[in-house]
Parts: structure tokens; sequence; C-alpha cells
């Protein structure tokens, strides 16, 4: 996801002549392309995250578009503060890039998680907040946010993660897009999970169960008419993110379901558990760790499935 | 109880903002540039700011009287930046608030927000009996700055240490998008305490942002005490200096200093500035100044008609 998000910077740093990137002293070598053709619409703030916040108000207050990048963890929770009041109480059209969302970093430790940042950002008036599935959808979201008026917040993994879509999928901020069609239980994927949702659905496939897999790359706009669609079809819709299981997808989709009278399907999330990892550990064995994997998300979605179409359904059966 | 309406410094709000304004429709600002750079003179002198800053005083003292807010000294400390500023520095036109080439000047310190109101009226940004509705309820004018409720308010401040990090983006765009104008950032010595300051003061001179001028309104109080007992500030202006700012020290209340200093920017050393204004809290209203029990109270109708006595505007 990362060479695609410098990659598709540096194209749009030729569409777009208002576009500045930011950075918090990283993206050694990634952003040399750009770099060298935009030079003067680069600026490395330092390790300075509150500074490089302010600054890319500023600018976008004077009409440019900046893109300020640094490490997820340090671009949301360091810099709070600045985020809600220069980005979005002005309300200006700044985009957040973090990279490394999620457990990405696993082995730098929790300094370098980021599993709460959906939800302090997406609480925020005037925040859009997008987690890009693979590569393909980081291209677009980029794309996307640039042509959103307001403040945008991209959730990016790492490099080197599958590429799910195959050809171009259509992107709309605030639009899920249905990666795989199925008939029982829906698996509703954000960021970089959506591989293993694939995955996932492979297994209950196998086992006979047929799996809808979405990327919901917006947790903020939710797609409200694909969530109505969604809990109304399938028995079973399980929220997929490598985040905290308070307030990030599940948590959202949670909310959303409160709001209204019961529906078909039955919720589950899976996330990180409301715990700090202390040990090592590379991406994957982080995963384990939270039962992040396809194993447990399709013996969690066949569970809950099953119960729906026990006798205990009918409980919940209009 | 003595009823003290906002707008009341027999100066009509409008007409001053007319009469220094940059000729409206007519002049542009890069016009208007190059007779600020030659000292027009259509600038104030400095009687009719010292005139002007006692009308700014006055709305100040009775703005915070009638809706008994706090920081009423703090704003009076910052009134004579703002008026030099306003009056005799910026090019602005206060009928074209958003032209991209005009002078920015951020007040950092959002807790005087009611100077920088009662400034922005007088210049002409907005009409002056505006300033009446200062907190009622649904009004546009908060104690602390709100964004895109009137026009010459050009960030949201109230948390400290926010305005010169956005000074310094507002600078670099103004760089990138080839226009001349100047970022003027008002803070306050307790705003100092604050991280981003420092973060801030440590990029402005890396990227020479010789149009950045800090302006800091140095009363040596914060709110619970003597701002260099509660954080080791002085010296200021070796801090500044060692930062890589180019720095002036002089009296924040002698309108012919700050004119003089403001208007020498850039000033050709290739360094953002940083003016150390040195005030009194609570400047022009002889009992509370350099009291800082004024940093939270609001003046009763007593005060406030002796406050305006003094002033000369009784």
């Amino acid at each position: 996801m990362r060479n695609a998000f410098a990659a598709e910077l540096t194209k749009l740093g030729a569409e777009l002549d208002s576009l500045v990137l930011l950075s918090g002293d990283i993206g050694n070598k990634l952003f040399d392309d750009y770099k060298l053709r935009f030079p003067k619409r680069f600026l490395n703030c330092g390790v300075a995250e509150a500074n490089m916040i302010g600054v890319a108000a500023g600018m976008a207050q004077c009409g440019l578009r900046p893109v300020a990048y640094t490490i997820n963890s340090f671009i949301t929770t360091r810099c709070l503060e600045q985020i809600r009041l220069d980005v979005c109480y002005q309300n200006v059209p700044v985009i957040l890039a973090g990279v490394g969302s999620g457990l990405s970093y696993a082995g730098l430790g929790s300094t370098h998680h980021s599993c709460e940042d959906i939800a302090v950002l997406r609480v925020l008036p005037n925040m859009t907040v997008v987690c890009p599935g693979d590569a393909t959808e980081v291209r677009l979201a980029l794309r996307a946010a640039l042509q959103h008026g307001g403040p945008v917040y991209i959730r990016l993994g790492k490099k080197g993660e599958p590429l799910v879509h195959t050809g171009l999928p259509r992107f709309e901020i605030g639009k899920g897009i249905v990666v795989r069609g199925g008939e029982d239980v829906c698996l509703l994927s954000t960021g970089n999970m959506l591989p293993v949702a694939v995955q996932a659905a492979d297994e209950l496939a196998q086992r006979g169960v047929s799996a809808q897999v979405v990327s919901m790359h917006t947790v903020k706009p939710l797609d409200d008419e694909l969530l109505a669609e969604t809990f109304w079809r399938f028995t079973t819709v399980v929220t997929l993110e490598e985040h905290s299981v308070h307030g990030g997808l599940g948590g959202s989709v949670a909310e959303w379901l409160a709001d209204r009278p019961p529906q078909r399907a039955r919720l589950c999330r899976i996330g990180t558990a409301d715990t700090f990892l202390r040990e090592a550990g590379e991406q994957d064995y982080a995963r384990e760790y939270f039962g992040l994997t396809a194993a447990n998300v399709a013996a969690s979605a066949l569970r809950l499935h099953s119960m729906s179409t026990s006798k205990r359904a009918s409980l919940f059966l209009p | 109880m003595t009823e003290v309406p906002a707008d009341g410094c027999g100066l009509d709000g409008m007409g001053v903002g007319a009469k220094y304004g940059n000729g409206g429709a007519v002049k542009g600002l890069a016009e208007d540039r190059a007779l600020g750079a030659a000292g027009g003179e259509h600038r104030a002198g400095i009687g009719e700011l010292d005139a002007i800053a006692r009308c700014i005083r006055g709305c100040v003292v009775r703005m915070s009287h009638k809706a008994r807010t706090a920081h009423l000294a703090s704003a009076l400390s910052c009134v004579d930046i703002l008026v030099a500023a306003y009056w005799a520095v910026l090019v602005i036109d206060p009928a074209r608030p958003e032209n991209p080439a005009r002078d920015r000047l951020i007040l950092s310190k959002g807790h005087a927000a009611t100077a920088l109101y009662a400034t922005l009226a007088y210049r002409g940004f907005f009409p002056t009996n505006v300033l009446d509705s200062y907190t009622v309820a649904g009004s546009p004018l908060s104690e602390h700055p709100s964004p895109g409720r009137l026009p010459g308010i050009e960030a949201a401040t109230g948390s400290l240490g926010h305005g010169l990090p956005l000074g310094v983006g507002m600078a670099l765009a103004g760089r990138l998008q080839q226009y001349e104008y100047r970022v003027f950032v008002v803070m306050s010595d307790g705003e100092c305490n604050e991280g981003s300051v420092w973060e801030a003061a440590l990029l402005a001179p890396a990227h020479c942002l010789d149009r950045l001028v800090t302006i800091i309104d140095y009363n040596k109080w914060q709110a619970t005490g003597r701002s260099n007992d509660i954080t080791a500030l002085c010296s200021l202006r070796e801090k500044w200096a060692a930062f890589g700012w180019s720095v002036r020290e002089i009296d924040g209340h002698d309108l012919g200093a700050l004119v003089a200093e403001m208007q020498n920017v850039p000033d050709g050393t290739n360094k953002p500035v940083a003016i150390i204004a040195n005030t009194v809290k609570g400047r022009g209203v002889s009992f509370m100044e350099d009291d800082n029990n004024w940093h939270y109270r609001s003046p009763d109708a007593g005060e406030a008609a002796a406050a305006l006595r003094e002033l000369g505007l009784e």
C-alpha cells in the first residue's frame, strides 16, 4: 500500500499544482520521484507532528491541498488537538495519511501500533475516515480524497500486502465495495484485513457456507444503504479490522444497529482486544494473538450462522 | 445598573475603517503594498493611533463588563499591538477580507478575543453594533474566535500554541503561490509554554520564512502566576535568537516602535522576525495594570465606569 500511495501521489502531483506533501521525517527514498519532480511542493517538517498538522492547516487555509504523511500512530493521537481544531474545527481540506496502520508494525512494539485511530478520528466533526483494503484502493482513495472538500484521514498498511482487486473497482467515499457475492453471511472488512476476509470466505465455502465479502473502506460516513441491505439479507454480519473492537468499524456498525429496529442478521465484531500487546512478534504473530486470522473469522461466522439457522433463530426472524 | 453600550467611544466604526482603509474596490492590494512600503499617507499617525487604542480599550472593558467574561487584562495587554498592526501596518482591505494577497494576522492568544473583535469592527470588517452581541446566545462572537463566522478572523484560536504553526503554513503557502503577503502571529508569553510553539519556531528559520512575524505580548503574567516563575522563559530574546529568528525587543505600548518594527518585515536578514513586545497586563486602566486578578475578573458597573473615565471615554 505504501508504494502505491507514493506512486499515485506523484501522479497526482502532476495533475494538481496545489498539491503539497508534508512528511514527519519518514519515507526515506519512498518519495524520491515526487521530490525530484516537485521539489518545492515537498516539506519535511521534522519529527514534530503537532506543528506539521498546524502547518498543513495553514496551507489549506491559503488554497493549497496538503497531504501530511507519517506513521499512523504519530499522525493521529500524537497531534490530536491540532487535527481537531486546526483541521476539523476550521474545516479545511487537509489529507492525513498514516502508514503502518493497526498491527502492520507489530514488531516495533505498541508505540508503533495503531489500533485506536479510527475510533479517535471518526468522532471528530467534519472528518472522513477511509481505510483502503489493498493497493488499488489506496490509489483510488487518495484520488477521491483530493476531490473531497474537507478533512480526510487515509489509513494505510505497509508495503507488500496482497492485491485483492484484479480490476479497477468503482470507488466512492462512503460506499462499500462488494468484493465477492454470497448468500449466508457477510464479512465487512475495513483496511488491511481485506485479504483475510477473502481467505475466510474461502474457508467458509469449503464448509458449505456462502460468504459475501465487502470492503468497507470508509468507516465515516458509513454506507447506510449497504448496511440496511446487508442486515436484512444475511443471517450473520461479521466486521473485521486491525483495530480495537471498540469504536472502529465494528463499533460504528453496532451504533448504526442500535438506532434501528431489530434486524434479521446478528453482528459479530472481530478486532483487537482492549489491551496493549507487550511482546515481540511480527504482524502475523500479532494477528494470531488477537484472533485476526481467516480460521478464527470463519469459525466465528460459522458459529453465529448455525445459531441463527437453529430454532433460536426464530427469535430474530420476522 | 449602568447600561454600558459596546459602541460608545465617539469614533464612528465604519468611518474609522474607511478612513484608513485601502480604498475598497478602487485600489488593488499590490498598489497598497507599494504605498505601505513607501510610508503612504493613508496610514494613521501616532496621535490617531493612540485615540483608536483608547477606543478599543473602552470596547474591551465594556464587553467584559456586560458579558461578565474573563481575560480582560490579557486583552488590554495586546490592544496597542493590534491597533498598530491594523491601522498602520497590515496591507488589508476590509471590503475584501478574503483577498488572497492580503497580509494575515492571527491572534494566537485567542482569549484576548474582545480586543480582536473591537479592532476588526472599528477597522470596518463588520458593523460595530455586532460587538453588542458578544457572548449572547447564537451570536458569532464567542469568548474565543470561531472559524468562518465573521470576516477578518484568520484562525480559530483559544487553545494556545496553534497560531504559529498555522502561520508557518500560511507563510509557506504565500511563498509557493508567489504572494508577497506577510503573516503576523500575536502570542502570549504563557503560550510559549506550549511545545508546538517551539516546533514551529524550529521549522520557520530552516525555510527562511522572512515574511513571518511572531509578536510576543510579554506581560510577564500567565493565568496563575508570573510567567518566568512557572517556566524558565527568560530570556525570551535569547531563546528566539538561538532558534534562528531576527529578534527585536520593544516597549509593546509604544505605538511608534510597534509600527516601525512591524513595517520592517522582511528585514533583509532572511530570517523570520520575533518581536518581543514588553507589555503591562491590564494596560490603560490604572487599577488593573499588572494585577493578575484581572486575568479572570470582570469589572462591575462602577469599575467599568472608572476605567472608561481613565481612558477619557466617559
